[in-house]
């Protein structure tokens, strides 16, 4: 697989706007998280935040959704002028398929929420683009964990809202299902604006078009390193590796290797 | 329960699922045997399984007949105490000022001793069989009430923040959400309801009534006609034993996803 071969298509509904997000803070029990965390999201970019478990990268993310309740301040503001509130759809690392609806319900839940008529024909069109069709009638006890995973991708892009905050959605696949996932996942959001949370490095340059890190306490952001090319990139390219090697040092493993040796004499 | 080693084969797994219940009644009827016959006990004590069997058989129509209210005062309650526990419990997982009003209420009600009740109920509802499914009702009142105010409670965050992102309303969250993702949880509260449910009935019938199998038991009692009080009793046995098998078979085909009904219990 080069980069070659998937040229850009031309995205449905490509997201026209950008998001400014400033002077973020959210504290849990008094202590803060983060603070003054400003973040830029361009119009259509895939941005992917990378950091150590527990630093506040789902928080982040959860921010930017508003399902954070507390002690949360900060302005987000779309440059179209509109409120981003209602126009973002949330994928969270468990796929949060409910299991009394088949992979089909599934995907039609946000119009049954909302009291609309679900439209099967895109549903349909959006179960085969994620390779379901043959499983649309099943329920999810009976998928195996990437089909699960599938299957939510087709519930998110089924929302086709022009935002879409991922949360850590394939670290529980097999890493061939996962570069699998992030290919298809890559495909059907080009255009979008898609925020990743992950704690893969290579994740995160394979699909980024910005890759940031967040580290420290209360949690910082660190400057975007920004790979070439379009994803999914080639994970064997020199300059992914180099990038890597670069994500890896800001991520602090140097600082660990150091304190392994100083431990050791 | 000793489970079976992995080569043995599929049709003797199945035959030994069969013929475990028979291999126990057959224990526990040659155990009642051999107690009679060992402490010679007289039948006015302790009858042999004979003298039962024999009452069985030849007072069927009596049995039946005083069967047929329990059963019904057992059935009624139960769906009526279940209705009423679901009742109560939605409102108190919707709204928390309800439920801060709700509870204490329910805990405390479970301070009370619902037999002494009984004499109660059957004064301000007479000997038919009102008092009895009131009886039945508030004895399973509490557990379906609190087995479906938790299921209710519990519902999988995951589940509440994806429904917001998508703009649930808060009904349709209930409905499309919470409520189903309950059920298991109220159809464990319902089984346990299923299988206490005939022991209101029955005290009702022993407060003052004038039908039921409670009520062959006590008169049955009183002129010292033991077989019978036992033969009442191994038809109540029987019946609660079919009640909680259909009802526990009806559950899990109305819930085919829940974990319990995906793999069954050997």
């Amino acid at each position: 697989m080069t980069n070659t071969t998937l040229t850009p298509a031309a995205a449905p509904n490509p997201t026209q706007f950008d998001i400014d997000l400033r002077s973020a803070r959210v504290a849990f029990g008094g202590v803060d998280i983060f603070h003054d965390l400003d973040l830029n999201l361009p119009a259509g970019s895939f941005t992917c935040l990378l950091g150590p478990s527990g630093v506040g990268k789902s928080t982040l993310l959860r921010f930017l959704a508003d399902l954070v309740e507390g002690d949360v301040s900060g302005n987000i503001t779309c440059s179209d002028g509109t409120p981003l509130k209602g126009r973002i759809a949330y994928m969270a690392q468990q796929d949060l398929l409910l299991p009394w609806r088949t992979v089909r319900e599934n995907v039609e839940l946000g119009a049954s929420l909302r009291g609309q008529r679900p439209d099967h024909d895109k549903a349909d069109r959006l179960i085969a683009e994620v390779g379901l069709s043959n499983a649309a009638h099943l329920r999810p006890a009976e998928l195996s964990g990437g089909m699960k995973q599938r299957a939510a991708l087709a519930r998110t892009l089924m929302e086709d809202r022009p935002v879409v905050l991922m949360d850590e959605p394939f670290s529980a696949l097999d890493p061939v299902n996962r570069l699998r996932l992030q290919e298809l996942a890559a495909q059907v959001l080009r255009g979008k604006t898609v925020l990743l949370v992950t704690h893969d490095p290579l994740e995160a340059l394979r699909l980024g078009d910005f890759v940031h890190v967040l580290r420290g306490s209360p949690a910082r952001l660190q400057d975007a390193i920004t790979p070439a090319g379009h994803s999914p990139r080639d994970i064997t390219d020199a300059d992914i590796l180099r990038q890597q090697a670069q994500l890896l040092r800001q991520l602090g493993a140097n600082e660990t290797a150091a304190a392994v040796s100083e431990n050791a004499q | 329960m000793s489970i079976p080693a992995k080569h043995t084969p599929l049709s003797e797994r199945r035959l030994l699922k069969i013929a475990r219940p028979i291999i126990i009644i057959v224990a526990l009827i040659a155990t009642w045997q051999l107690t009679v016959t060992l402490t010679g006990a007289p039948k006015y004590m302790l009858p042999t399984p004979v003298d039962v069997w024999h009452t069985l058989i030849t007072r069927y129509a009596v049995l039946f007949d005083h069967a047929r209210y329990t059963i019904a005062e057992t059935v009624i309650g139960l769906f009526a105490g279940a209705t009423l526990g679901a009742l109560a419990a939605i409102p108190m997982a919707l709204f928390t000022p309800v439920r801060f009003w709700l509870m204490p209420i329910l805990l405390v009600s479970q301070a009370i001793p619902f037999f002494a009740l009984a004499p109660l109920l059957v004064l301000w509802l007479g000997f038919g069989l009102a008092s009895k499914i009131a009886m039945a009702a508030l004895i399973i009142f509490f557990p379906v009430t609190v087995a479906f105010f938790d299921g209710l409670a519990r519902t999988e965050p995951g589940w509440l923040d994806l429904a917001r992102t998508m703009g649930a309303s808060r009904w349709r969250l209930l409905t499309h959400i919470r409520l189903p993702a309950a059920l298991p949880a109220f159809a464990s509260g319902f089984r346990v309801a299923t299988a206490v449910a005939p022991i209101g009935a029955v005290i009702g019938e022993w407060v003052g009534s004038s039908h039921g199998l409670g009520y062959l038991m006590l008169h049955a009692n009183a002129r010292v006609q033991i077989d019978m009080v036992f033969a009442c009793l191994l038809i109540l046995c029987a019946f609660s034993i079919t009640q909680y098998f259909i009802v526990d078979r009806v559950l899990r085909a109305a819930l085919p996803w829940q974990p319990d009904s995906l793999t069954p219990v050997r």
